[in-house]
Parts: C-alpha cells; structure tokens; sequence
C-alpha cells in the first residue's frame, strides 16, 4: 500500500489506519520515556516526509533517545551537529544538493531536506538559524517539537512554556505562579517572514498531521510546521493520557490546528463548541497550582486568542504574501 | 558494533564516529521497561489499527489474521488502551 | 616550474578567492567580517558572474557559517570559507565538532585580534584561542603561500587517510590587503592535481548513516583518540602534497622553514608575515657580524616536533616572538608550546619570548634588533619575569 498515494497529497474521503504506510523510519528501541507524544510525532512525522529525505536535527529529547553511539533509531540519513543550528545545518545541505544537481552529481531525485527541533532548539537557541534559514527562501522544512518546555534537560523554562505552567525554572512558589510570560507565537514569526507555508499539527490528528507535513514537503520554499508534544515526563499527566491530551488541547482552543498558506489562515480542523480550558489542565500535574484567578485569566485568554485566530481566517486579505519576483539572469 | 561498548577499541570506531547502518536501535530491547502490558480482547477488536497507529514505539505489529498485538518493544504506557475504540484492549500488570 | 602558471599583480585576499576557484569549491557559507570580506565579496561576485559554479549561502552569523558548511559537506560538496576574530570566536563550539565529525571543510582564517577591546587590526589572538580545535592548521607569510596553500589545503582535506577540516592563517590587513607579484596557476593544472571531492561517507537517501551521533562515557575516550591519531599522523599526507606541489611549481615547503639559521647561535622564531619583517633584521644584523638566524614555523597543527627540535638544535638561545598573548599563563602560545617541545631534550637552548604587535601595532626591523639584544640580557641571568610584552608604553 505504500507505493499507492501517500506520498502524494490526494485526497481521500476515508481515513483509515491500517492503510497507512507500515514501513518505520523511526525504529523501536529509541530510549524516550512510556508514553512520549514527541515520540509518537516523530514516528508518523517519518513516515510522511518518505525514503527520500535528508534530517537533520537538533539537540533535544528525539536526538539523545534516538542517537547513542552505537545504536541510532533512524532510517533517514540524519544529521546532529549542535542545539541552535540545526536551520544552518539544513541550509548547508540544500545548497550542497542544489549544486551537486547543477554539476550532474547527484544520483536519482533530490531528496527533501526536513530540519527538526524541539521547543527551545526553534524559538530560543535556534530562533536566529531559522529566521535566516526562512529569509533566504531555501527548499527545506522545519518541524518543531514543541514538548513546551527544555525536556531532556530537566524540565526547565523556555519561551514556548505556556502561562502559569510549572517547570524547575518557573516553579510556583511564594512569589510566583510559574511561568509567567505567554506562549511565544513561532508561527506569527514564521509567517512574518512571509514564506508559503506554515501550520500546526498534532498527533493526536494523526492524518492532518500526515498530510501537512506531505503538503510542506512539496511545496517550494521555507515550510513551517509546529507539533504539539504531549511530554508525560514534564507536564506531569498520566502516560497513557498523552494523545487524549493533544485531542483536548485542540478541542479547548489551547492548540488550534490551521495552516497559512501565503498569508492565508485557514483551520483545518473546526472546533464549534470550545471546551473549558480546565479539562485540558486537569489531568496536568504542572498546572495543579493555579487557582481560580489564574485559571480565569488563562480561559479569557485562550478565548480571545482563538476568537482573534478566526477573524484571521476570515480576513480579506493575506499577511506578509511573497510575490515572486522574476527570474534571475541577464540574457 | 557487535561487541559490548565498553570494549570496543578506538580502531573499530568509523571515522567521525558515523553509524553507518540505520535503525540498529532495534537491538535495544526497551520491552525490559514495562511493569504493564496490553491484551486485546479479540472478539471486540474490530481491527481498525488505531492501537497501531498511536503506539510511540511502533510497539504494536500486525499478526497474520488482520488483528494487532504488542511486540517486545512495548513500554507500557497504555496509550492504544485509552485510544481504543471499542475498548478491547486492557492494562495487565507483568508477571514478577 | 610549470609552464602554464602566469605572473600577476594582485591583491592577496583575491588571489585566495582565484585560489578556491581554481580548486572549484562547490559551496560557500560565508558572513561578513573585517579584514577577510576581500575574500568572500570576490567569491560572491564569481559566483554571481558563473565564474564559479557553486552556491553562496548569505548566512546570518559565522556561527551559521561554519554549520552551513557541515551541512555542505556532509552533503558531499567541497565547502570553503573564510573568517577573522570574533567570527572565529562566534563559531568556535562548531569548530570542534566539524573536525570531530571529520568534515574536510577548508577555512582562510584573515588573522586579527580579538575583542576587548575591539580591534580590526591584525594579531594572532583569534586562531590562539582556537589550538585545541582538531583541525590542521598553517601559516603563511606572503602572498604566493596564501594562494598556494589554499589550492593545497583542499587536497590535504580531502584525502581519505586524512579527512580533517583545514585553515589557512594569514594576517588580516598586513597580509590580506596588500598587492603582491605571485604566480597564478592554469585551471589545467590544479585539476590534475586536485580530483573532484569523493566523500567518505554523505546523506544520501540510498545509503542511511547516521552523523553526530553521542558518544557515553564508554566511547568518548576511543573517539577522541581516532581523532588525535588521524591528526597526528596527517603529517605524513601533508609532506607528500607539499612535495607534489614543489614538483609542480617549484616551491617546497617544509613544516618548519629556516632563514639564515646556519651556525647561529641565536634564533629568532616566529609564524606568519612578521617574519618576513624579521629577515630584513637578521639580514642587518649578520652584516655586523652577529650569529643570529630566523625559524619560521609553517605547519601549526599537527604541531611538527621533530622538525622544531631539529631547527634549534645547534642554537644557545631562541627568542619566540608571539603575535598574541596567553593572559595570566605561559604569555605567548607559542612560546609556550616551543619550551614544552624542547623540554624532553637533554640538550636543549634557552627560549625566551616576546609578544609584539598586538592589535596590529607596526614591528619594524629595528624591533627585531632591540629585541635579540633585550633577550640575550635576560638569558644570560636568568628570565627576570615570566612574559615580556615588547613596545608597551609605560
């Protein structure tokens, strides 16, 4: 089943599992903990960018689990070099295949080159790698973790922790209520910078998730995909709760799930009725301190920000659209 | 590397410490984990492949007559039970 | 001598650009910085022009630069480029880790001094603070060496019982910005010299590897002693292509050059262009009848042991003149390494050393005399201080 369709982007009126490609491009036996929904992102996240890809990849939870000398989870040809480089890296590589392909060099079709992430490897360390990987307009896609906080490291604070969440560099105390700035918004950022592409995905909507990374793969350009990662480990929830939780983030508004495509917003999928905010904490260990004042603020807050995602959805107009200039070369 | 780590010699090493075959982190038997596996009630299984498809480890293989079952790699975590559609699969405590 | 090589007049930073050219460098990430922009301005515009057909990646940072260049290169093109001083210090958690992946990356380092404070101007501060790296280092002091070097350096990277990234150290400004007669070779020639890059191992779809894998602390050892022995034993390949090229052009280089050393009993020893500065000095001096000779170190990394013994052995006293300073240590590093590569020897001379020129200060001949009589004083009773900084207004 794998030769038929899935690694173009049909559409099918039916959606079924077991129909999905079998081959994995993320083995067994990596090393991340029971019930990791970073993990489970990688593996279809794989799966869907196909044999022919090039990664290359951040330091983080997904490289340490996946690349201890001498075992390596990966069937792709794969990368690591440092925490906040992994955009250059890739950058590097599509240059070095455009040229060989120039020079007649390269042997078969030009593989994808997908760039990945976590949390604080993207909107911290990596944010200046990307931005400049983004400007320049080369042919890659970048696939950030987002677990929402520095996992492999402990559990501590980056600027995508969410408001109010606990970590060990955030933690509630006295004076404190945890985190106390609000989500960075990476994907604003990778709008601004007007590429073709971005969106959210989750695997917890594992087709969505499929289907976006087929359709950032093939569109031409600097491609933006942000993965929400349920971390058990971090967030201090059940294990067995963890793709339930990606399903809740989406169906509170916490994690809306939509794609820009030049500048255009769209959801892809529609939430009517959002759920309060709390059934998506509850079950959080990280949240457990924030009484009513917090918890009402971050409900306010969610809603305002969903409510502000739909107006985007209907505007009139794209934001920061790329024109094509023409091509280049004098006659 | 066939050899345990810890005597490997440093001629053995590929240069820049490549790994040059892929995916030998099957050889990692993460299945020492768990302290609960799953069991599939087959008469409910309506074999979709949803357990299949939200298992972190791809811990979860076909068998022959269509159904699912764990393999050696499953951790545990109880995922594909929750997931469950029909909610054919239980948490069963390993034997000690 | 080949026939087809052409004399020209130009400016050193373009000759090493027409050098990458002619090596046909396939990629290029580079980012701006004085004094090195010479370079990577003329490659862009070759670029630009199909002069030379590679990619040039505007990176954002060197830190950017020199990952960009992993990537290249792990992809399997020939990867150039070229930095200076805080550039170099910028992307120094990568250098470590080009040369342990083994990435034949090569790199012209426009030698100037590091910040505080700022600086433009040319001294070693910048490739010091960069020993340890893993690469192979050299230094040249003339125009023609920094184009010659360059094509060189590329096939020494490349080579598979090699394998290690490489820089080329010329100092910034004195060196990178002056126009020199050198002699310019025929693409003809470099390419029968120098084969296309074929990679160890690069991505590729049809044959998985994974790179930059960690290492626990039952490997890292085993790891890093591949790393030192491929870097210590890259000597032997490194000789082998400087004689290649001698027989090509004429010019040999040698590890570590002498200038008037014979029977002198003292030696001043330096690296880079001061030394060229240092020949007009020893010139005067051995018109008056002194015994003093000149030792010009080329090879840096892998740190050629036997060839310095060998240089100094018949001298009393070596005066290492450093163009940086190791603050609070042994004051100059190559000072310092000098005195730690004569120390097993039974019978070795005294070292005494001086830094001068930093931050690009003018050493003038008359320096380099004042300077001899300075440390034949000092060697006579002893050291009395553990650095001397030479020229310093008090």
């Amino acid at each position: 089943m794998e030769k038929f369709g899935y690694a173009q982007s049909q559409k099918f009126d039916t959606y079924a599992s077991r129909l999905m490609p079998r081959k994995e491009f993320f083995t067994s036996g990596h090393r991340s903990c029971q019930g990791c929904g970073e993990a489970l992102a990688v593996r279809w996240v794989c799966k869907a960018i196909g044999e022919d890809a090039i990664i290359a990849h951040a330091t983080g939870c997904m490289e340490i689990v996946s690349s201890g000398m001498p075992q390596t989870a990966w069937m792709h040809p794969w990368i690591h070099v440092a925490f906040e480089n992994t955009s250059a890296v890739a950058s590097g590589i599509e240059a070095a295949l455009k040229v060989l392909s120039r020079k007649g060099k390269l042997k078969g079709k030009m593989p994808a080159v997908v760039a990945m992430g976590g949390d604080g490897g993207t909107t911290d360390i990596g944010l200046q790698s990307l931005s400049g990987a983004m400007e320049r307009g080369h042919n890659f896609t970048y696939v950030c973790w987002d677990n929402e906080a520095y996992m492999n490291t402990g559990i501590q604070r980056s600027s995508s922790t969410p408001y109010g969440a606990m970590t060990t560099t955030s933690p509630p105390g006295k004076l404190s209520i945890g985190q106390h700035t609000q989500k960075k918004n990476m994907v604003a950022i990778a709008v601004a910078h007007g590429i073709p592409y971005v969106a959210t995905a989750n695997p917890s909507y594992l087709f969505d998730l499929y289907f976006k990374i087929r359709k950032a793969i093939e569109t031409p350009g600097p491609a933006y995909i942000h993965v929400l990662s349920v971390c058990p480990t971090g967030w201090r929830s059940a294990t067995d709760l963890s793709v339930r939780l990606g399903r809740l983030a989406v169906e509170t508004g916490v994690f809306p799930l939509y794609e820009v495509e030049n500048g255009r917003y769209h959801l892809t999928v529609e939430v009517p009725k959002l759920r309060p905010v709390t059934d998506y904490m509850k079950p959080q260990g990280r949240f457990r301190h924030l009484r009513g004042k917090e918890l009402d603020f971050i409900q306010r807050h969610t809603q305002a920000q969903y409510e502000l995602l739909l107006d985007k959805c209907g505007a009139s107009y794209p934001e920061f659209p790329m024109i094509p200039p023409p091509e280049e070369g004098q006659e | 590397m066939s050899k345990p780590w810890d005597q490997v010699t440093w001629q053995e090493i590929e240069v820049g410490g490549v790994l040059t075959e892929p995916g030998t982190a099957r050889n990692y038997n993460t299945g020492d984990w768990r302290s609960q596996h799953p069991v599939w009630t087959k008469t409910r299984c309506i074999k979709c492949g949803i357990c299949w498809t939200v298992c972190p480890e791809a811990g979860i293989s076909e068998e022959p007559d269509g159904y699912f079952d764990m393999n050696k790699y499953c951790k545990g975590c109880g995922i594909c039970a929750k997931e469950c559609v029909t909610g054919c699969i239980s948490m069963v405590p390993e034997e000690e | 001598m080949s026939a087809k090589a052409h004399r020209v007049g130009m400016e050193v930073s373009i000759a090493v650009s027409h050098a990458v050219q002619l090596a046909r460098a396939e990629a290029i990430a580079a980012y701006p910085i004085t004094p090195q922009t010479h370079i990577v301005e003329h490659l862009s515009s070759m670029v630009a022009n199909g002069d030379l057909e590679a990619e040039f990646v505007n990176v954002e940072s060197e830190h950017s630069a020199m990952s960009a260049c992993i990537g290249m290169c792990a992809a399997g093109a020939r990867t150039f480029t070229a930095t200076s001083s805080q550039g170099l210090a910028l992307m120094n958690e990568i250098l470590f880790i080009t040369s342990a992946m083994r990435l034949p990356i090569v790199m012209a380092v426009a030698n100037r001094a590091l910040s505080g404070p700022l600086s433009i101007w040319n001294d070693h501060g910048d490739i010091m603070a960069a020993r340890d790296i893993g690469w192979i280092q050299v230094f040249v002091e003339n125009g023609q060496e920094a184009f010659d070097h360059t094509v060189m350096a590329f096939k020494i990277a490349e080579d598979h019982r090699v394998i290690l990234p490489t820089i080329i150290n010329m100092d910034g400004f004195i060196l990178t910005h002056v126009v020199e007669a050198l002699e310019m070779l025929d693409q003809e020639t470099v390419d029968k010299f120098l084969p296309d890059y074929h990679p160890r191992f690069y991505l590729d779809p049809k044959n998985p590897v994974t790179m930059g894998a960690f290492a626990m602390p039952e490997l890292y050892t085993e790891v890093k002693m591949a790393h030192q022995v491929a870097l210590t034993e890259s000597y032997n390949q490194i000789l082998k292509v400087w004689e290649e090229w001698g027989k090509i052009t004429g010019r040999n280089y040698r590890p570590v050059e002498h200038y008037r050393t014979e029977g002198a009993k003292t030696l001043l020893l330096m690296m880079g262009s001061l030394a060229q500065v240092a020949e007009v000095a020893v010139d005067e001096m051995r018109e008056n009848g002194e015994s003093v000779g000149l030792v010009k170190p080329r090879l840096w990394r892998p740190f050629p042991f036997n060839d310095l013994r060998e240089a100094v052995a018949d001298a009393e006293l070596v005066i290492v003149c450093d163009r940086a300073l190791s603050l609070g240590g042994a004051a100059g590093p190559v000072l310092a390494e000098v005195r730690s590569a004569l120390y097993p020897l039974a019978k070795k001379p005294a070292v005494i050393g001086y830094t001068v020129g930093l931050g690009g200060r003018d050493v003038q001949p008359e320096a380099f005399k004042e300077i001899v009589r300075l440390a034949q004083a000092e060697a006579a009773t002893g050291p009395s201080e553990e650095y001397f900084l030479f020229g310093v207004r008090s």
